[in-house]
């Protein structure tokens, strides 16, 4: 094995092995505490551009699975049709892997989509540097390779337009279907599944496509990376959307689909310190003593105290507050900053999807 | 749901707790006891608790209001209930035993009856979840799949079952606690058999297809009154189905599982937990298929256990302490995470660590025990390890084990016959055939196939195998490269297995070669760093004090003092036969005196089933090795005050010697006089020299030698070899047959194994000092009496307590002689000599310089906590002697011990010089009589109804039983006899039915009566170790053990309970708590 060195804007070096392609590589350094689901994570198209640290240190166990193109047109086993973050670093990579439904290794896998990676550092004292000052941009570099271009301003960059899709895509088309619209801001694969399985047609589209012009029963806003900020025209659209006073068709958003949708209704959003990646975050649904485990992966937040009159809090965070889904006080409008699509993570909040179907 | 009820209605809860230590039920049920009684005080609930074990926390002052000593059975537990009038009751924290007991009391109406309320989940759900049909028509009413299992309630339905669902089949005893009675059959003469002994233990079992070589994995599971459920950890087995997860080596978090298949079965887990309706915790077993998605689920244990147990100190989730509260109708939302102290206690933990737990076998104490690993549970207890990669988490686990094991590799040379044959027939070496595997060659693809054990893990295990080779190929320190040391020592290489591997044992002693090779790697600046277990993977700072050690990581999580006020306690490790939970309770006593007295404590232990390793109990935690290596790795870091070696059984006190040269400060008695008193030699000089008597000794290295020792001192002997090939490391021998048997089958005699041979005194009194000193003058003791004669180790003795039947001459002489070791030997803490006495003639037989198995027994008992009085000698505080009155006491105290054979396949069920308890009890009462009936009860033992088969040895002892017999035949028992007893009875004019052994001709057949449960009881004194007395004697115990019959094979024990039951009924038992003594 190589050796290889990540180091941050601070100055904090780590020194390790390759076990990826050999190439260097810097971006925005994000943590996940997620203890499963690195397949899932890794081609999470929100991660488009980060180098993501995975906290639990035995990753690889089981390999890859098989990548193949399934029958709904999507990847099987992914959440989109390649790995999205730039690096990946973790401290103790399984080079045997075990598993009836793998079918390469995780290193194999990484090296086949140029993607560097690197083992044996202490993820632990990385974590700490990250929670304590905040995500920074850190430089992974593999011995031997000449130096990377350093990357552009992560904030300032348009991921959601490198990872949507470029044409509207339809699933599931079938007559007499009801017809809902995913707006692709870099959605994950899972949840067009979660849509088809409960038999509805769904037309995928790039991120500032026009939605309204379309005939639809239901408006689904996806996840996405990077600052939302970016993604003006997005949030043009659903104002269009729920600015129409006789407008009832019912909209779910998720993840970056919160925060435009919450941007859209007038509110604001912030970055958090060092974002919420993993699957054990606590929500708790408003006004209820129902509470759920969540997925997550964003590190943007909608600021609930500026959400206008009409609008609501829906779900809150229960480790920092911060809010976690709003709703409209009288429309069929609601959305998640978790994933209910799980994908990986826990899958207790899928019932979300049957609420939107219901309404449809 | 459960009914709604306000908090505050409830002011008093009786909690049920979990009896002696059993193999399936240990030590922790003491944790989880423990987390709801500290959870209700919180609350300003009055507390009850009911458990005979006097050696628990859960039993100790300020953990409960009242304490009863009594047997957590429907009878007495009504009484107390009667008496105490609580108006909730916890059934979740006592184990199989008070969930049982529950159960009953709930059927048969007394909690109703006295308006006691069940808190957390519903006596319904419990019964849903124990009854196997129900179970399995509740699960398919939520569409999850259990295995396909028939209940049956007679052989004949079961052999029709198993026809039916085909052969493998594994058969299960309904009701019964970690597998009991459970098995596989491959054919329908194997199921006759195991089927005859689980009806023994319940009236139903269950014929299921077997699913071996499928991953077994387990969840734990909270949930609320709301419906808001979490998993708390999730858990593979290392082996796969087929082999009790008490028996198999388990890891967390899981390392095969894909995120599918683990949030599959976690959903699966709370599907399960909601429509059971839990309140408080679960755990969900399953099966899963290694080929496929597939799964089962096998049970749900509808309580704290074992796993959770594991799983809370896995992940750092105290799941009892929150079940109570949730129990009290608490939502998860409104409780607080214990170790951020921010967030809520509604998440799932997030690792970034391994843990490894490892059963811990002691089988080789056994006599003819079965070492196969099955589906019901041998091990005795377990540790944990934890490690930033597999490899160096199971490395720790296999040192921590404690049985001389240095980790995977450079272990001493085991004989496998037949690798290939050890690999699919698992014994308890299982995981040291794997690496003979290795050794021989076998792949990994080959060892998987005739494991079943995940490829995953066994790549794991051949790099820890490839690093050795790597080592071996170096023959100096000063050439191993850096690299490779840094990369062994984060596989979990010790610096004795890198010193072994390298061949320094040619040129070293290997205490000199570890000091060496540590001296290299810290000159490399290969050192472990410190990393805490948050709950969050440091996603939240976290002020916990929960740490491990670990070369996977490069800094400190926290920055140290240096101010020398911590004090360290070295803890008792696995729990094992002969060292358990009342070695926890001694280091829980001194890390609280330590606290109290404005020190810093703390503790260093690796046992999940104790209260010591329970984060809260201590200013530090480090759940390590208790190692020579890692624990001066501690050292390095504390910069402690001092170290507490007297408190946590043997292993601390087998490091003082070494840790003393290495600089480190002892605190109470000097190293020097500790390894005075362990060093059999200086020990025995030392008596001489002050002139008090031991029965004679001498260590000998050849056959002659010893010939010529026994010639001198007679037969019988007591022998203990420094080298044992199988079987009990201790052997009484007769004469010189079973002498030469003894050496030449079981022990290696020879220059380099020496052998201990004492004289061994038939009939003698054995009795206990338990006391502490400071500067060599006792300040309190307590002397205790065995109930047994010599030859039954103190630790399978009952012990009486103060002593009934001593000469107060005896027992002025023993104070004399403990005053002149305690002087001698300059004792500061703890201490314990044993003694023999026999006509006021007193000789001593051991003596150790710690806290003894009985120190919580008679600290208890007399209300005197001696390790608190000795923590503060120890550090250097002020003592005042106990006032002389306080010793004499108007009440008993009897231990009474508790065996696990029913659990332990063919093993003789006798006792020998050689422990095999694997736990204890101790009751209190206005008279001896009262206390030993209440502890026999307390053991499991019942009063017979009718019939009694008693086969009473030889000469003496039957002498020792006639008064008994007389006195059963007085009050109504019938006795049925074995020949010689039979005459003998007839002789004296008692009545008695002869019955035959098996080797007899003639009718009635014992083993017919006892198989036909026409026997309440069993009496079989061993009468000597001829092979026919073995058998037919073996015969009839083992049947008495398999079919649930309580057997006593002690003449002085059998013949006080007998006078007990006979002259008083339970009814008579006093009930009153320990604060009314």
């Amino acid at each position: 094995m190589k050796k290889a060195t990540l180091q941050l804007d601070d100055g904090s070096r780590f020194e390790g092995y390759s076990f990826g392609y050999e190439g260097n590589v810097s971006g925005e350094v994000v943590f996940n505490t997620a203890m499963t689901g690195y397949p899932e994570s890794l081609t999470d198209p929100s991660y488009a551009g980060q180098l993501m640290v995975l906290t639990y240190p035995l990753v690889g166990n089981y390999g890859t699975p098989p990548l193949d193109v399934a029958a709904d047109g999507m990847k099987q086993f992914a959440e989109s049709d390649r790995i999205h973050p730039r690096a990946l670093i973790v401290s103790d990579y399984s080079d045997e892997y075990s598993h009836w439904n793998a079918r390469e290794s995780l290193s194999e896998w990484l090296r086949r989509e140029k993607v560097p990676a690197i083992t044996g550092i202490d993820t632990r004292r990385l974590t700490k540097i990250l929670r304590e000052n905040g995500v920074m941009t850190g430089t992974l570099r593999v011995e031997g390779c000449p130096d990377a271009p350093v990357d552009e301003d992560y904030n300032g960059i348009n991921f959601v337009e490198r990872v949507s899709v470029k044409e509207p895509v339809t699933y599931g088309a079938g007559e007499g279907r009801k017809r809902v619209v995913l707006v692709d801001c870099g959605a994950k694969n899972n949840i067009v599944r979660c849509l088809l399985r409960r038999g509805v047609e769904v037309v995928r589209v790039p991120w500032n496509y026009d939605f309204n012009q379309l005939e639809f029963d239901g408006l689904f806003l996806s996840n996405g990376p990077g600052n939302p900020e970016t993604c003006s025209a997005t949030v043009e659209n659903i104002r269009k959307f729920i600015s129409n006073p006789d407008e009832r068709r019912p909209l779910m958003g998720i993840c970056m689909g919160n925060q435009l949708l919450a941007k859209a209704a007038g509110a604001s959003i912030y970055k958090l310190k060092y974002g919420h990646r993993s699957h054990n975050q606590p929500v708790r649904l408003d006004g209820t003593d129902r509470c759920f485990i969540t997925s997550q992966n964003h590190g943007f937040a909608v600021d609930a105290s500026t959400l206008p009159e009409d609008w609501e809090p829906l779900f809150t965070n229960m480790n920092d507050g911060s809010n976690e889904g709003i709703r409209h006080r009288t429309r069929p409008w609601r959305s998640s900053q978790f994933h209910p699509e799980a994908c990986g993570g826990p899958v207790d909040t899928e019932f979300l999807f049957d609420d939107f179907i219901s309404l449809l | 749901m459960t009914d709604q009820f306000d908090k505050k209605e409830i002011k008093k809860v009786l909690v049920l707790g979990s009896g002696a230590l059993k193999i399936g039920e240990a030590g922790e049920f003491d944790y989880s006891g423990s987390q709801a009684l500290k959870a209700l005080r919180q609350e300003g609930i009055e507390t009850v608790l009911i458990n005979p074990n006097i050696a628990t926390v859960q039993t100790s002052e300020g953990v409960a209001d009242h304490i009863y000593f009594l047997p957590v059975t429907p009878f007495f537990v009504e009484k107390v209930i009667a008496r105490e009038r609580p108006q909730g009751i916890l059934l979740a924290f006592g184990g199989q035993t008070a969930l049982n007991c529950g159960v009953e009391l709930y059927r048969n109406g007394v909690l109703e009856k006295y308006g006691v309320r069940v808190l957390g989940t519903p006596v319904q759900a419990i019964i849903n979840t124990e009854d196997r049909e129900i179970f399995v028509e509740k699960l398919k009413e939520i569409n999850v799949k259990t295995i396909a299992s028939e209940a049956c309630e007679n052989i004949e339905q079961a052999l029709a079952a198993a026809d039916e669902l085909g052969y493998p089949v594994i058969l299960r005893a309904a009701y019964a606690l970690g597998g009991l009675g459970s098995g596989f059959c491959d054919n329908a003469d194997e199921l006759r058999r195991l089927a005859e002994k689980a009806f023994s233990f319940s009236p139903q079992v269950l014929v299921e297809k077997s699913l071996k070589g499928w991953k077994e994995i387990e969840y734990e599971v909270v949930r609320d009154r709301f419906g808001n459920c979490i998993t708390v950890c999730n858990m593979e087995n290392f082996d796969p189905l087929g082999i009790h997860t008490g028996e198999s080596i388990v890891v967390a978090p899981s390392q095969t599982l894909t995120n599918s298949e683990y949030h599959k079965l976690r959903e699966l887990s709370i599907r399960i937990a909601n429509h059971i309706g839990i309140v408080g915790e679960c755990n969900v077993q399953f099966a899963l298929c290694p080929d496929s998605e597939d799964y089962r689920v096998i049970e749900v244990n509808a309580r704290l256990s074992r796993s959770s147990a594991l799983a809370s100190k896995a992940t750092g989730y105290p799941l009892a302490f929150v079940a109570a509260k949730l129990a009290l109708g608490y939502g998860l939302f409104d409780l607080t995470n214990s170790v951020t102290k921010t967030t809520p206690a509604f998440f799932e933990p997030a690792l970034d660590y391994v843990v490894c737990k490892i059963p811990r076998w002691d089988l080789g104490k056994f006599r003819k025990v079965s070492r196969e690993l099955e589906s019901s549970m041998k091990s005795v207890g377990e540790v944990m390890a934890i490690g930033r990669n597999f490899e160096e988490a199971i490395q720790k686990g296999l040192r921590m084990i404690g049985q001389g094991m240095h980790g995977f590799v450079d272990n001493k040379e085991i004989e496998i016959a037949d690798v290939e044959h050890a690999l699919s027939a698992p014994t308890d070496k299982r995981i040291f055939v794997i690496e003979k595997a290795f050794d021989q060659g076998y792949t990994v693809d080959r060892i998987h196939e005739l494991t079943k054990i995940d490829r995953w893990f066994l790549h794991k295990l051949k790099r820890i195998h490839e690093v050795d080779l790597h080592l071996h190929e170096y023959d100096s320190l000063g050439a191993v490269p850096a690299e490779l040391l840094r990369d062994a020592k984060r596989l979990g290489f010790s610096d004795f297995q890198i010193g072994r591997a390298i061949g320094m044992e040619k040129d070293h002693e290997m205490e000199d070669a570890i000091t060496l090779v540590r001296r290299r790697r810290k000159a490399l600046g290969i050192i472990p760093c410190v990393k805490q277990i948050d709950t969050l993977a440091a996603e939240y700072p976290a002020r916990t004090n929960y740490l491990y050690l670990t070369y996977g990581g490069e800094e400190n999580d926290i920055d140290y003092e240096n101010d020398g006020r911590s004090v360290v306690v070295l803890g008792s490790g696995a729990y094992r036969i002969g060292s358990s939970v009342e070695f926890d309770w001694c280091g829980v006593q001194a890390l609280d005196t330590i606290r109290k007295e404005g020190y810093r404590s703390v503790m260093v232990n690796y046992n999940p089933e104790t209260v010591s390793t329970d984060y809260d109990i201590c200013d530090r935690l480090y759940f390590d090795e208790l190692s020579f290596e890692r624990v001066l790795d501690i050292l390095d870091l504390e910069s402690p005050h001092g170290v507490v070696v007297s408190t946590g059984g043997q292993i601390p006190n087998n490091l003082a010697l070494r840790l003393d040269q290495a600089g480190v400060r002892i605190l109470g008695t000097s190293a020097q006089n500790i390894d005075n008193a362990e060093d059999r030699e200086k020990f025995s000089a030392m008596l001489g020299r002050i002139g008090v008597d031991q029965p004679e000794w001498s260590a000998l290295t050849s056959m002659e030698d010893i010939n010529r020792f026994v010639d001198r001192v007679g037969f019988p002997v007591l022998v203990r070899p420094s080298y044992v090939l199988s079987g009990a490391a201790m052997n009484v021998c007769a004469d010189r047959s079973q002498l030469e048997n003894f050496l030449t089958l079981a022990a290696n005699v020879s220059k380099k194994h020496p052998v201990v041979v004492s004289r061994f005194l038939e009939h003698a009194k054995e009795v206990e000092m338990d006391a502490v000193a400071k500067n060599g003058e006792i300040i309190a003791y307590a002397i205790s009496e065995h109930v047994e004669f010599a030859g039954v180790h103190s630790g399978d003795a009952t012990i009486q307590f103060p002593p009934q039947k001593l000469y107060v001459e005896t027992a002025r002489r023993i104070k004399k002689i403990s005053k002149k070791i305690a002087r001698e030997l300059q004792i500061s803490g703890p201490f314990n000599i044993q003694f023999l006495a026999r006509d006021n003639d007193i000789k001593v037989i051991e003596c150790n310089l710690r806290a003894s198995r009985s120190f919580p027994f008679v600290s208890k008992v007399l209300k005197i906590n001696f390790i608190e009085l000795a923590t503060r000698i120890m550090l250097g505080l002020p003592v005042s002697k106990p006032d002389k009155s306080v010793f004499d006491l108007d009440y008993v105290g009897v231990k009474a011990s508790q065996f696990s054979f029913n659990r332990l396949q063919n093993a003789d069920p006798k006792l020998s010089v050689d422990m095999v308890s694997t736990g204890e009890v101790g009751c209190l009462g206005e008279d001896a009589r009262s206390a030993l009936l209440t502890a026999m009860l307390s053991t499991g033992n019942t009063i017979p109804k009718k019939n009694i088969l008693i086969s009473s040895g030889n000469g003496k002892q039957k002498a020792a039983l006639l008064d008994a017999a007389k006195r059963l035949r007085e009050n109504g028992f019938n006795i049925y006899a074995t020949e010689g007893t039979y005459r003998h009875l007839m002789e004296n004019g008692i009545e008695a039915t002869r019955v035959y052994w098996p080797d007899q001709e003639g009718h009635p057949q014992a083993l017919d009566l006892l198989h036909n449960h026409e026997i309440d009881m069993v009496v079989n004194i061993p009468r000597n170790n001829s092979d026919k007395e073995v058998t037919n004697g073996y015969r009839i115990r083992r049947a008495a053990v398999d079919l649930n019959i309580p057997l006593i094979t002690n003449a002085r024990l059998a013949s006080a309970f007998i006078k007990a039951f006979c002259s008083m009924t339970p009814d008579d038992i006093e009930i009153r708590s320990w604060q009314e003594f």
